[in-house]
């Protein structure tokens, strides 16, 4: 490596879930930024890389024969569990972690150090690719009802919102002054999504400083100017996303909901999604579930219902569906909070406009949704990944849910993304990475702070680059579907192998389909393509970009025209596993080399493994007759 | 790889010189096979008892035994009847709907017989041994390992014509008693004794293998649909009788109607690539998903996957 490493050392093994104990010896390296595994033992070098942020935990396990293990859980789910033979060595590279893992000052986070070959302008105009002013001109505003304001622009207002907000023009200075006062953490009522069929709008807010019997007029003249803004329905809802018990108890602390009767035609509606807490919890549960070693199918059904995990996704999809049905068939105004309203209401809203929106599901309109409902509009990225060395029950996997509900419409709905599985995959991998500063922090206010829009970059001319990759072959356009309406039934829902068991290439399709059809694709896309490239006027590294050609001969070349070669896995259900699995040579995995160096890798090529231990197994199984199950 | 029903041992341990040295013959000098037990060793044993049973070690010196219980007979259109409840359950509820799937076992089933199929594939592809399958009859478990395992193992099963093939040879002529077996289905409430889904079972494991190996199959999804409907209510005389001895003249077959090149057609895959090593699947229940095709068919619209295959098609015909 041509970069300097802070600590080499040798004698490391990494097992995954199928090998035994003749693992290879191979050597491990820690970077400012990467932990770096190298197997060099077999004829192709195999890479492993860790990103330092994207480590949750580093746990020294029980010494066994092999040498000291120590187990690192990933916040992509990437779970890797290395062998160290030294155990001066393995305390070394476990406190090494636990520093490295946990940085205390943002000014530590990678997004200040990430320096790719870029000029000043580029990099500015990187930035300025996303203007969410232009979304809301695509919604009608400025219009008759809603305006953009500045009147945060020095967030007197609220100081978690974005210098511009969108508000109804009935709602004057003192009204929005007034509910600021009235509304936890100034966090106003604000327009989120208009749908301008009909006018409805979906707005956004905190809870109300309702206590058990506060009223504010200005809060009340909000609402009501809500909903003249849609003359077309005679009421609006307001739904509250929290458990009703949750909002009660808010009361005792002065906070709360709105009380129907105190404001004119609103129709409330609780829709109850747990808090963040339960959703820390359920995801443990969840990826205990996908770390057991062979499981039976009841284990691992138990265990996914014993989790929680897809009941509460389904609660976030249910209340996304329950606002676009509002705004498109009853044509009502809904106004969203939960507790801050930077959380469930973040989900939700982001949601619903994507059902209701086609837009949205276009690569740059998914930039803009996220960059509005989550980034403008603020979301505690910070705490919620860990980014910093922090209070561990901030952490939870809200901005997670929301991309797997999005996953679950592609299952749906093949044909109405404009991107595939792996942008989400790489939105959420740079959401926890701190290599580009969109996520980092809470809030704009925060971002200018910490002067990100000139120290650090933006992620999404990063991914545009990428964009072959990432398309969905399947697409039919912008027009071939309007309004999404999902079937929420439970069997709807799938376990999503590919986010939760991401690295266990044994476990998924062993020939990839997306590669092949990106290759049928491309062909005819490409002259489309770098005419849209030229609109959007991307920036274009100084450098010589990744070769088009190059990564397209990759995509898809091997999928169909080569054998694929694959190797049983352990079909005893035994551990230990006596079998290789099946995820061997021909795995096709697409990454150009540029990324390399700023993601993790992963084993591509491995050989064909020794499999003279199938009769060691048969052999103990038949002496008794009895077969060896777990 | 050989089939057969289970030795008639019985009680008092008979032998049969002309079975030892049946199997003998089978097995080269020095070689052994294995013997794969699709009953529990527990069941195996009790068969003893109303003259049945496993076969000696001391009189098959060259055979392993292997069991792997693979659920049958009533048990097995239990799990069948559950699921179809389980997936019509109107509840909105997803602990319910996951505490459901879990309790039919359903995709346990389809766990174990991949597996014990798998198993077989291995002995002869690994240890280059040959194998023996049998449960009790040799007319359902036994034939759901056996043609399993070929697709698993051989190209020529994975073409259309081959497992056309591999189902008149796997399950028709080897006696799978189809008309028993498929007389009501899972809406009925008569629970006939007889009845068991082995046969669906099977396109179950053809579909999760389809999923898992989404070039190496020359048909899709409709075909296995199609054989599915065709199995339980037909016009054609193709799935119609037990044995070939009830087998009829008069009918038509449905193989004639499906091979016309108009309606062939509809049942190839478009992504198909001939594949001619060995597939072998994963097992992990992350790998394995209830086949929505088929048991949602009739309770959700399928608008919008069946655009997706027609977009598939168009790619991979444009190509």
């Amino acid at each position: 490596f041509r970069t300097l490493f802070m600590l080499q050392v040798e004698n490391v093994k990494l097992l995954d879930r199928y090998t035994n104990r003749k693992a290879a010896n191979g050597t491990l390296y820690l970077t400012a930024t990467h932990l770096i595994y190298v197997d060099a033992s077999a004829e192709v070098r195999k890479e492993t890389w860790i990103l330092h942020h994207h480590i949750a935990t580093v746990d020294k396990l029980p010494l066994t024969t092999a040498g000291y293990p120590l187990l690192i859980h990933c916040k992509n789910f990437h779970v890797a569990h290395f062998v160290i033979g030294q155990e001066r060595d393995c305390h070394e590279v476990y406190t090494s972690l636990l520093k490295l893992s946990q940085p205390v000052k943002p000014e530590e986070l990678y997004a200040f150090s990430y320096n790719p070959k870029m000029s000043k302008e580029n990099r500015e105009i990187g930035w300025k690719l996303i203007d969410l002013k232009v979304d809301y001109q695509r919604m009608g505003i400025p219009n008759d009802y809603w305006e953009i304001t500045d009147v945060n622009k020095d967030y007197e207002v609220c100081n978690t919102y974005p210098p511009e907000i969108v508000v109804p023009r009935a709602a004057n200075k003192a009204v929005v002054i007034g509910s600021s006062r009235f509304r936890s953490r100034g966090r106003i009522p604000v327009l989120s999504y208009l749908y301008k069929e009909n006018n409805a709008a979906i707005c956004r807010c905190s809870q109300p400083l309702s206590g058990f019997s506060a009223r504010c007029l200005e809060d009340e003249q909000m609402l009501q100017a809500i909903r003249e803004a849609n003359p077309g329905s005679p009421f609006m809802y307001v739904v509250d996303t929290r458990p009703k018990l949750n909002a009660m108890a808010n009361r005792a602390a002065g906070k709360g909901y709105e009380n129907e009767d105190n404001y004119d035609n609103i129709r409330f509606k609780f829709i109850g999604i747990e808090n963040i807490h339960v959703m820390r919890n359920s995801l443990q549960k969840l990826l205990e579930v996908c770390e057991m070693k062979s499981p039976s199918m009841s284990d691992f059904l138990t265990g996914l219902e014993n989790s929680g995990w897809l009941r509460h996704i389904k609660a976030v999809m249910d209340a996304g569906v329950f606002l676009a049905k509002a705004v498109k068939d009853e044509k009502a105004s809904v106004l969203v909070h939960c507790s801050d309203g930077w959380d469930r209401t973040a989900q939700v809203c982001s949601l619903a406009s994507l059902l209701l929106d086609p837009f949205y599901r276009t690569f740059k309109g998914f930039m803009v949704l996220i960059e509005k409902e989550w980034i403008a509009m603020g979301h505690k990225f910070s705490h919620r990944c860990g980014h910093l060395y922090g209070d561990p029950k901030e952490v939870s996997p809200v901005f997670t849910q929301f991309v797997e509900c999005v996953w679950q419409l592609m299952q749906q709905f093949p044909c109405t993304f404009e991107f595939n599985e792996r942008f989400l995959l790489e939105i959420h991998d740079h959401v926890y990475s701190c290599q580009f500063g969109n996520f980092l922090g809470t809030c704009h206010k925060e971002r200018e702070d910490l002067k990100i829009f000139e120290k650090t970059h933006s992620l999404w001319p990063f991914l545009l680059q990428k964009k072959q990759e990432l398309r969905n072959p399947l697409y039919r356009g912008f027009t071939a579907y309007r309004e999404l309406q999902p079937n929420t039934l439970p069997f709807s829902f799938q376990f999503w192998c590919g986010m939760y068991n991401r690295f266990d290439k044994g476990m998924h399709p062993k020939q990839c389909v997306l590669d092949h059809l990106l290759s049928c694709v491309s062909q005819k896309m490409k002259l489309e393509d770098s005419a849209s490239e030229l609109e959007n006027k991307l920036p274009f590294l100084d450098g010589p970009l990744p070769s088009e050609a190059c990564s397209l001969s990759k995509v898809g070349s091997a999928a169909s025209k080569t054998p694929m070669l694959n190797t049983p896995q352990d079909y005893e259900g035994e551990p230990p596993p006596a079998l290789s699995n099946g995820a061997s040579a021909g795995d096709i995995d697409v990454m150009s080399d540029g990324d390399q160096k700023h993601k993790e890798n992963l084993p591509r090529h491995q050989d064909l493994r020794d499999l003279n231990v199938t009769i060691d197994i048969l052999d103990s199984e038949a002496k008794d007759g009895e077969p060896q199950h777990h | 790889m050989l089939r057969s029903s289970q030795p008639l041992t019985g009680p008092n341990r008979k032998r049969c010189r002309e079975d030892e040295m049946l199997l003998g013959t089978v097995l080269g000098e020095g070689e052994r096979g294995f013997i794969i037990d699709t009953r529990s060793a527990q069941a195996a044993k009790q068969a003893r008892m109303t003259g049945g049973g496993t076969e000696p070690k001391s009189s098959y010196l060259q055979w392993r035994r292997l069991h792997r219980p693979l659920e049958r007979g009533r048990p097995l259109q239990e799990s069948f009847v559950k699921l179809v409840e389980a997936c019509n359950d109107a509840s909105n509820n997803m602990d319910r709907w996951l505490s459901r799937l879990e309790s039919c076992r359903w995709l346990s089933h389809v766990k174990a017989a991949l597996s014990t199929a798998c198993l077989a594939a291995q002995c002869m592809d690994r240890e280059e041994a040959s194998v023996l399958v049998h449960g009790a009859e040799g007319t359902d478990t036994t034939l759901l390992v056996t043609a399993l395992a070929q697709v698993i193992l051989d190209p020529s099963c994975r073409t259309l014509a081959g497992f056309q093939g591999l189902l008149e040879r796997e399950w028709i002529e080897a006696g799978h008693p189809f008309h028993l077996r498929c007389a009501r289905s899972a809406y009925s409430h008569a629970r006939l004794k007889q009845e068991a889904p082995l046969f669906l079972l099977f396109l179950d494991c053809m579909w999760q293998l389809s999923r898992q190996f989404p070039f190496s199959l020359e048909f899709g999804e409709r075909l296995l649909l199609t054989l599915f409907d065709n199995a339980y209510a037909s016009a054609y005389g193709t799935f119609l009788c037990n044995n070939e001895k009830e087998r009829r003249e008069s009918t038509h077959s449905l193989w004639a109607c499906l091979n016309q090149p108009g309606e062939k057609k509809k049942y190839l895959n478009p992504l198909y690539s001939p594949n001619a090593l060995v597939i072998w699947p994963s097992v992990e229940p992350q790998s394995i998903q209830l086949w929505q095709g088929l048991f949602f068919r009739w309770i959700r619209s399928s608008q919008y996957l069946d655009e997706a295959w027609a977009e598939i098609q168009r790619l991979a015909e444009s190509n």
